[in-house]
């Protein structure tokens, strides 16, 4: 098999988790919410669906609790942040810390449990095409869905009236609040929706991509998925970009390892965060573009009548 | 209005406030005296075990886990274990291992060797408690060192590898390139080598000692750099599992993973520390301790490689019995001469056995292996 | 329906009420936790509140812990209050261990003598230089291309990572450490002087007490200070005033980082006394917890800091006391985090109960917008 068709196939299946979080988190900034608790609502939605898929036999009756459990996570989040108004970076942070107890203390028991045997997925028909079959098309169903869900975000964003309005609780929710749009109730559907597509990226990696349970298992890919919503100067696309770059250069810094090149692993090991900051600094030399599509309101409390 | 700054300082003050009152109410003395060795017959002797990782990590921590509740099933009521995880390597680690003697445990087992420094420290401080040491090299009157033999395994399972392989690729995903992991991966080598002089390793560290996720890219990395037979020191059962996704083969390591891939699995590398841990507590009861380095491996039982798979051939079971044969009867030495390292220099001259000092200080990977470690 | 209006001064009884009602609440949820897991719930409680304060030895304890959490907070406080968002004070911090570390190394295998007076504070200055120029890396990227200082800073800290242990497997091991990844122990004379016999508590205490008074006159009594504050609250008045936006980032990002770097050097040649991969237990990250429980302000961040410390000494002393799960200690240090932003919601906002009215009948008019609020 082409050795770069494999690197392009282990790119996308290592970037998907990443995006489907990054994705997320995306309609929560763009809303106004800033999430930090993306590592424990992926913790909790990676033992949730595993417990589900062990019990249930299905790997999609696990992703259903996973996104389920992200949802629930996220509630807490929304009801202290929308309607509280608590500090969101604070009450992300908890959030982070009570989902990494919680997952670890709840999965006790389901250390060293299998799930019944999985099957392998390939696009029928297109797996066949030379380099591109091996390359995009033996892929999980999640991976392709992470791609469309790119399209279709920005497309909702950028396109839908919905999205106009969920880009203007997120820019200035008082003038949105008084055109009399529901500036929490929006919120709080964004904040939602980021729960569920991260308990999906969870999920992901409890049922594919491990497959298994242990405490920790998501070993700081929410942290990333954070980070990667800023690299992509908050566009859906650049999101999906992120994470390849990140899941590709991370594959390929074990290559080159695995070929014997002379440079100590840990700085091999280096390599995905530098090329990540590398990019992120080349693409940013414009601040207007940042202006545009970074939300206005991010990370402020909104009252309506305040 | 309250300034918010001074809001914040009132808040906590009154929760430490709260707390303190609370801690006067019940305060206790100084921290006790390390306490006399206390009869035997009349309480229970309290052991303690400090892990790494989380007892629940199937892995490292799990097995020595393990090997606790042998002691408490040998045991019984003559023991009270406790046992405290996640217990970082760093400062915190002192703190732990004192509170642990100061509590009255006569015994107390590190698993890990980032504890030595603070083991060594606190060993000072309480004379009457013995200190055991994994992987490690201080010592003390009170403090003793205990290691296995995790190369036995490796070398019978790059025996079976070396077989296996239909691309001549063998591959090994490393957490860090500490000596044990080095000696592993050079008698994985070994192994093969001795069946099949073709096969090279690759090897690949993740440099952590623990992510999953991570664990499967490096082995998906190996696989699609032509590895078909996958080893690790890593704890999770992700690179097995990643193995049989791809219809490759992998070995289990700390622990029985016969169960998680049935097509992928061909032997699993285990230790049973229960063996050592008995014999510790014997020790103490029986007032026989004394300072000493001791390295088990299949010989005692420490180590095996278990759950050999019916898709390996039955001469290859035949060698590999024979290698274990040899083990128990202590006249099979893994490492043993001529060794040449994959720079070209002679390590181990023709026919010599290694000794136990050469193998604590391997610092290099053996030839027809593809991989690096940091220079001096 | 449960709604929440503004009060027209935030409330003096509230700000005291709050942290009691929230740790009330933890305390009662914790209680029931440990009745579930079938563990006498007051000395379930005990293990957290009490024990960690028990005895002379575990009292230093807590305060050699907090300390660096205090130190990293500080700086984080002036960041944070510059809008300047910060999240890698972890790899400031190990490269403050690094730097300070490899001068210590260096004094240690030069065999240079000279008066512990003369060394500590050079190995200190170290810490700060290298988790000053750590920091500076995020400050230029931000400065020169834009580059969004939450990403390069959490990147920096993987980074910093793997410098580490580059270093201590590598260049720095210790030739006679049997090729273990750490450094040799450091000399006497480059070791931070202990402040309370019997215990591990070293000067770093007072220094962190001196810095926090420091902090506090910086930030509420000098200009500078003033200026970073109001660059973060209302950045065009800044910049109407005159105020350097570049001034506050890198004045920010240095002091922050600084602070993490002496942070990270006082581990270094404080409690470890050599450079092994496990410098840190994640003390940039909890800091960022410790800054916000503190409400920024450097008197909080004391008080915060113990409260962390306690918290962690406390999930060790659960562990090893009672058996419980180490799992618990994140579940109760996130829940009492939640419990205290949620009660402190009732400083600025009074809960009303409202009869339920459909707001989707007529969009909100002028008239319908009063201070009162529309539910």
């Amino acid at each position: 098999m082409n050795e770069v068709a494999l690197l392009i196939a282990a790119t996308i299946a290592s970037g998907t988790p990443l995006a489907l979080a990054g994705l997320g988190l995306l309609l929560n900034e763009k809303a106004g919410v800033v999430n930090l608790g993306a590592e424990g609502m992926m913790l909790v939605a990676a033992i949730a669906g595993f417990a589900a898929a062990y019990h249930g036999g299905s790997q999609w009756i696990g992703f259903s609790a996973g996104a389920l459990a992200g949802v629930a996570m996220a509630a807490v989040f929304g009801w202290l942040v929308i309607w509280l108004n608590t500090n969101q970076y604070a009450t992300g942070l908890a959030l982070s810390l009570f989902g990494t107890g919680l997952s670890a203390f709840v999965g006790i028991g389901y250390v060293g449990k299998k799930l019944a045997e999985r099957s392998t997925f390939e696009v029928p028909g297109l797996v066949h095409l030379p380099f591109l079959g091996d390359a995009v098309f033996r892929q999980h169903p999640l991976a392709y869905f992470a791609m469309a869900l790119a399209l279709g975000i920005a497309w909702f964003l950028y396109r839908s009236p919905a999205g106009l309005i969920l880009r203007s609780v997120g820019e200035a929710p008082e003038s949105a609040h008084a055109l009399g749009i529901e500036v929490r109730g929006i919120r709080l559907a964004a904040v939602l929706a980021g729960g569920a597509l991260c308990g999906l990226a969870g999920a992901f990696l409890s049922l594919v991509y491990a497959p298994l349970w242990v405490e920790g298992l998501v070993s700081g890919r929410g942290w990333i998925a954070l980070a990667l919503t800023t690299f992509a100067t908050w566009r859906p696309a650049r999101v999906l970009a992120g994470a390849y770059l990140f899941g590709g250069v991370t594959m390929l810094q074990f290559q080159l390892q695995s070929e014997g090149v002379q440079i100590a692993s840990q700085l091999l090991t280096m390599l995905p965060y530098l090329a990540t900051v590398a990019v992120l600094a080349l693409i940013s030399r414009n601040p207007a573009w940042i202006r545009i599509n970074m939300p206005g309101a991010l990370g402020k409390p909104f009252h309506p009548g305040a | 209005m309250i300034d918010p700054s001074r809001r914040s300082w009132l808040k906590a003050s009154v929760i430490i406030a709260a707390a303190l009152l609370a801690a006067a109410c019940g305060k206790k003395e100084e921290a006790p005296a390390p306490q006399a060795a206390a009869p035997a017959k009349a309480e229970p002797l309290k052991a303690a075990w400090v892990y790494v990782g989380p007892v629940g990590d199937a892995g490292w921590s799990f097995a020595h886990d393990l090997g606790r509740k042998a002691v408490e099933a040998e045991y019984g009521d003559k023991v009270k274990t406790t046992l405290v995880e996640k217990v970082p390597e760093g400062a915190d680690a002192e703190r732990v291992i004192r509170d642990l003697a100061a509590q009255g445990n006569k015994i107390i087992f590190a698993t890990s060797f980032g504890y030595m420094e603070a083991m060594f420290k606190v060993a000072a401080d309480f004379p009457d408690v013995r200190f055991e040491h994994a992987t490690g090299y201080k010592t003390a009157a009170n403090m003793r060192l205990y290691d296995s033999k995790f190369y036995e395994p490796s070398y019978m399972a790059g025996v079976i590898a070396g077989k296996m392989t239909r691309t001549n690729t063998l591959g090994f995903v490393g957490s860090f390139p500490i000596p044990e992991v080095l000696r592993n991966i050079n008698a994985f080598t070994l192994g093969a080598q001795s069946v099949n002089p073709k096969i090279k390793t690759k090897v690949v560290w993740i440099n952590t000692w623990f992510d999953p996720p991570k664990e499967s890219d490096a082995a998906q990395s190996l696989i699609n750099g032509g590895a078909d037979v996958l080893l690790q020191n890593t704890d999770s059962t992700a690179v097995l599992q990643t193995a049989d996704k791809n219809g490759k083969f992998a070995f289990g390591w700390d622990s029985d993973m016969s169960g998680f891939a049935q097509k992928a699995h061909l032997a699993s590398c285990v230790a049973n520390w229960g063996g050592y841990y008995k014999k510790a507590i014997k020790d103490v009861m029986d007032n026989t301790w004394k300072t000493d380095r001791t390295v088990w491996g299949v010989k005692e039982g420490m180590n095996d490689l278990v759950k050999v798979a019916d898709v390996v051939p039955d001469d290859v079971k035949k060698k590999v019995d024979e290698i274990k044969q040899g083990m128990q009867a202590g006249t099979f030495e893994v490492f043993t001469g001529p060794i040449v390292d994959n720079t070209g220099k002679e390590q181990l001259a023709k026919d010599t056995k290694a000794d136990q000092e050469w193998k604590d200080k391997v610092a290099f990977l053996v030839k027809g292996v593809e991989g690096t470690i940091p220079a001096k | 329906m449960l709604s929440f209006e503004v009060r027209a001064q935030p409330s003096v009884a509230m700000s005291f009420a709050s942290p009691l009602l929230a740790l009330a609440l933890t305390v009662a949820i914790a209680a029931l936790l440990f009745r579930l897991l079938g563990r006498d719930p007051v000395s379930g409680l005990g293990v957290f509140f009490v024990e960690p304060f028990a005895t002379r030895y575990s009292i230093a304890e807590v305060a050699l812990k907090a300390t660096p959490l205090i130190l990293c907070a500080l700086g984080l406080a002036v960041c944070y209050r510059a809008n300047v968002w910060n999240i890698g004070a972890e790899g400031q911090f190990l490269l403050g261990a690094i730097c300070a570390g490899g001068v210590a190394l260096w004094v240690t295998t030069a065999g240079i003598e000279a008066p512990r007076g003369v060394l500590v504070p050079v190995v200190l200055l170290a810490g700060i230089a290298g988790g000053m120029a750590w920091a500076a890396i995020t400050a230029l990227l931000r400065d020169w291309c834009n580059a969004n200082e939450i990403l390069v800073s959490l990147m920096l800290v993987y980074v910093a990572q793997q410098l580490l242990n580059y270093l201590v497997f590598g260049p720095w091991k210790d030739p006679l450490g049997f090729n273990f990844p750490q450094t040799k122990t450091f000399v006497a004379a480059t070791l931070l002087p202990n402040l309370l016999p019997q215990s591990r508590l070293h000067i770093g205490l007072v220094l962190a007490l001196a810095l926090v008074a420091i902090f506090w006159a910086f930030l509420f009594r000098f200009w500078g200070g003033y200026q970073l504050q109001i660059g973060g609250l209302a950045p065009a008045a800044a910049r109407y005033a005159g105020f350097s936006a570049r001034a506050a980032l890198w004045g920010a990002m240095l002091i922050s980082g600084g602070m993490a770097g002496l942070a990270g050097a006082m581990e270094a040649v404080g409690p470890l006394r050599q450079l092994t991969p496990y410098v840190s237990t994640g003390y940039g990250f909890t800091a960022i917890i410790v800054c916000f429980v503190g409400r920024l302000h450097p008197f909080g961040i004391v008080f915060s800091g113990v409260l962390l410390s306690m918290f962690l000494i406390g999930g060790e002393l659960g562990q090893s006391r009672l058996g419980l799960p180490n799992a618990l200690t994140g579940v109760f240090q996130g829940l009492l985090l939640f419990l205290l932003l949620a009660c402190d919601t009732l400083i600025d906002y009074r809960p009303r109960w409202r009869r339920l009215v459909s707001a989707r009948d007529e969009p909100a008019t002028p008239a319908q917008l009063p201070a009162g609020g529309a539910p």
